[in-house]
């Protein structure tokens, strides 16, 4: 386990590399020169010089990237263009908004997604099955936005129970992380089904029937058990997703997270801030990623690590 | 190639793997066979027929020009004149939405074209040449897969600049890797099947063996996570463009008239909800139609 820890951490080393490269490389790519893009057109000749300069644009790329990544190592993620503030702190108080949104969502998307999917394979090939399954790809199928609207319009503006947009109150995380879980419920709802398909077909759980435990007990004591370990390695990818959706979430429902930090950034031209957005979110996501493995193998015994 | 079609059906390669030629093709007459019996697959395949003939007969279908004002009948709720009522300029709403489906369904199949040419011979040349070839793409993957997709997309848009083209290029380049994982993993599987053997015995080129033999037979599996594809492009698209980073007003883009109408949700809820429904039901359709082609063409997939 610890060599396969350290193997993983090692393999980490060249995609987070990769990353911080192409994050880099973004402020390059756009067309034009970097330090005019950053100046966003203005200042005379002389100004854009002297930026570049100071910023060390003037130094050959392999340089500035050391400099990059050096200044990224101490939490450095360079300074606004539009407010001028430090973009990791700028970052740092919009995550826990973003990280909270996502956790509300990822609650809603299991409990609903193996409640419906457990209620599909335990009606398999009747009604039942064939309506929660119709649910689930509609719910792949939503775009977020406009389910979003549909709830505002529903539960805020004709029902009155919850605020349509804001984080003011605690009932403010209900509507966005309703939306923004829907569709991982349904992926959840569908692995869910076909997991817990294969395992009811087993022996040991013809067993426990045979013993006499009832199909409520067969369910969650034995076949649960078995047949969540890939319902939790999905649920750890798509808690990476929902970082990409909340960009969208966040827009609809004015939620004051780090997705919506990003749209802002892109609408003022303000490219260090983007950088500094989707790289913690790539980072996050392969943390993310790498402990839902470890995770795998503690909870499936039959998983060994070599 | 004489070698890969011996006609016989006595050789029991598993469906999917038969080599190129005739049988390959039965493989997909089969699955067509099965895709033809399959209730969910032939909704979802009526749904897009629907959406897809509504956006080529657009200025045939549209009883108002998509981008023309009647300041006097905004807002209108959906009536005789204007079947799905108007917008805030007084513009018909269906006859944004035929208009609509040309550019919003065509970021979706351009976008995944996209991603299919550019991850298929990636993904074949890992697979078949291995070693270093296989690991620097499969590096390259990695490190593209670590940014959450739609954000890939937002980065790049960033980069370009909004507007259709671009969102084009950016769905499209957001999804190489995940169509180059897949055909990698086909081709490791298929590489040392004989008549791969067979075809470099009799002095095919690496070109030809992988043009004639590999290609054919990594398809199915490709075709299936296209068509599944198709509607995750779509909402991609649509969602770039909700955010105003797509395709730009007054441009009758569906993702574009969701947003425009937010702003009169509680006065005037059609004009959101509407082409949210056209965007939800088409990409059901390409839902239905994909869990319905894996289901004929690719059982193992299942």
């Amino acid at each position: 386990m610890h060599r396969y820890l350290a193997q993983r951490l090692l393999q980490l080393v060249p995609v987070l590399l990769g990353v911080s490269i192409l994050v880099f490389l973004m402020i390059h790519l756009v067309p034009g020169d970097p330090a005019q893009v950053l100046l966003q057109d203005y200042g005379s000749s002389e100004q854009i010089a002297a930026f570049r300069h100071a910023l060390g644009l003037d130094r050959p790329l392999p340089v500035q990237y050391g400099t990059f990544v050096w200044r990224l190592l101490h939490g450095d993620l360079g300074r606004s263009i539009h407010s001028g503030r430090p973009v990791a702190a700028e970052i740092a108080a919009r995550l826990p908004y973003t990280l909270r949104l996502a956790a509300c969502a990822m609650a809603v998307a299991v409990a609903l997604g193996v409640a419906l999917g457990t209620l599909a394979a335990l009606h398999h090939r009747r009604f039942v099955d064939y309506g929660s399954m119709v649910v689930a790809l509609a719910g792949i199928s939503l775009p977020s936005f406009w389910f979003g609207l549909v709830l505002i319009l529903a539960f805020s503006y004709y029902l009155r129970w919850l605020p349509a947009a804001g984080a003011d109150s605690a009932a403010s995380i209900v509507l966005p992380g309703v939306t923004l879980g829907a569709e991982a419920a349904s992926i959840i709802a569908r692995l869910t089904r076909s997991s817990l398909l294969e395992i009811l077909h087993q022996e040991y759980i013809r067993t426990a029937r045979a013993k006499g435990a009832g199909a409520a007990r067969t369910i969650f004591r034995h076949a649960f058990k078995n047949a969540l370990i890939p319902v939790l390695s999905i649920a750890g990818l798509q808690f990476a997703g929902l970082l990409g959706g909340a960009v969208i979430i966040e827009t609809v429902f004015g939620w004051p997270g780090v997705g919506r930090l990003a749209i802002d950034a892109i609408f003022n031209r303000d490219l260090p801030m983007v950088q500094g957005v989707v790289l913690v979110a790539a980072v996050i996501f392969v943390v993310v990623n790498l402990m839902v493995d470890l995770l795998y193998g503690l909870l499936d015994p039959r998983i060994r690590y070599s | 190639m004489a070698f890969s079609t011996p006609g016989s059906a006595t050789v029991d390669a598993p469906a999917g793997r038969a080599p190129a030629g005739r049988r390959a093709r039965s493989h997909y007459a089969i699955g067509l066979r099965r895709l033809a019996r399959h209730r969910a697959a032939l909704a979802g395949a009526a749904i897009v027929a629907v959406f897809l003939l509504g956006a080529v007969l657009a200025p045939e279908l549209a009883a108002h020009d998509p981008t023309e004002a009647h300041l006097d009948f905004a807002l209108r709720p959906p009536t005789g004149a204007f079947l799905l009522g108007t917008d805030s300029y007084g513009r018909d709403i269906l006859s944004r939405l035929l208009f609509g489906g040309r550019i919003s369904l065509t970021i979706g199949v351009i976008a995944v074209a996209l991603s299919f040419c550019l991850g298929v011979p990636l993904g074949i040349l890992a697979g078949f040449y291995g070693g270093t070839v296989d690991h620097i793409v499969m590096r390259t993957v990695d490190v593209w897969l670590a940014f959450p997709g739609l954000l890939l997309a937002i980065g790049i848009v960033a980069v370009l600049g909004p507007g259709l083209q671009n969102v084009m290029l950016a769905i499209g380049i957001a999804g190489v890797p995940g169509v180059a994982r897949l055909v990698r993993g086909s081709v490791l599987s298929i590489r040392e099947e004989s008549y791969i053997e067979v075809g470099r015995a009799v002095g095919g080129s690496d070109a030809h063996i992988m043009r004639t033999h590999v290609l054919p037979n990594v398809l199915p599996p490709v075709i299936v996570l296209l068509t599944l594809r198709l509607g995750a492009a779509i909402l991609t698209g649509v969602g770039l463009s909700f955010l105003g980073l797509g395709v730009q007003p007054p441009a009758p883009e569906w993702g574009a008239m969701v947003a425009e109408g937010r702003a009169y949700l509680q006065r005037a809820w059609w004009v959101s909800t509407i082409p949210g429904a056209a965007i939800f039901l088409s990409v059901m359709g390409f839902n239905l139609l994909g869990d319905g082609l894996r289901d004929a063409l690719d059982p193992r997939l299942h």
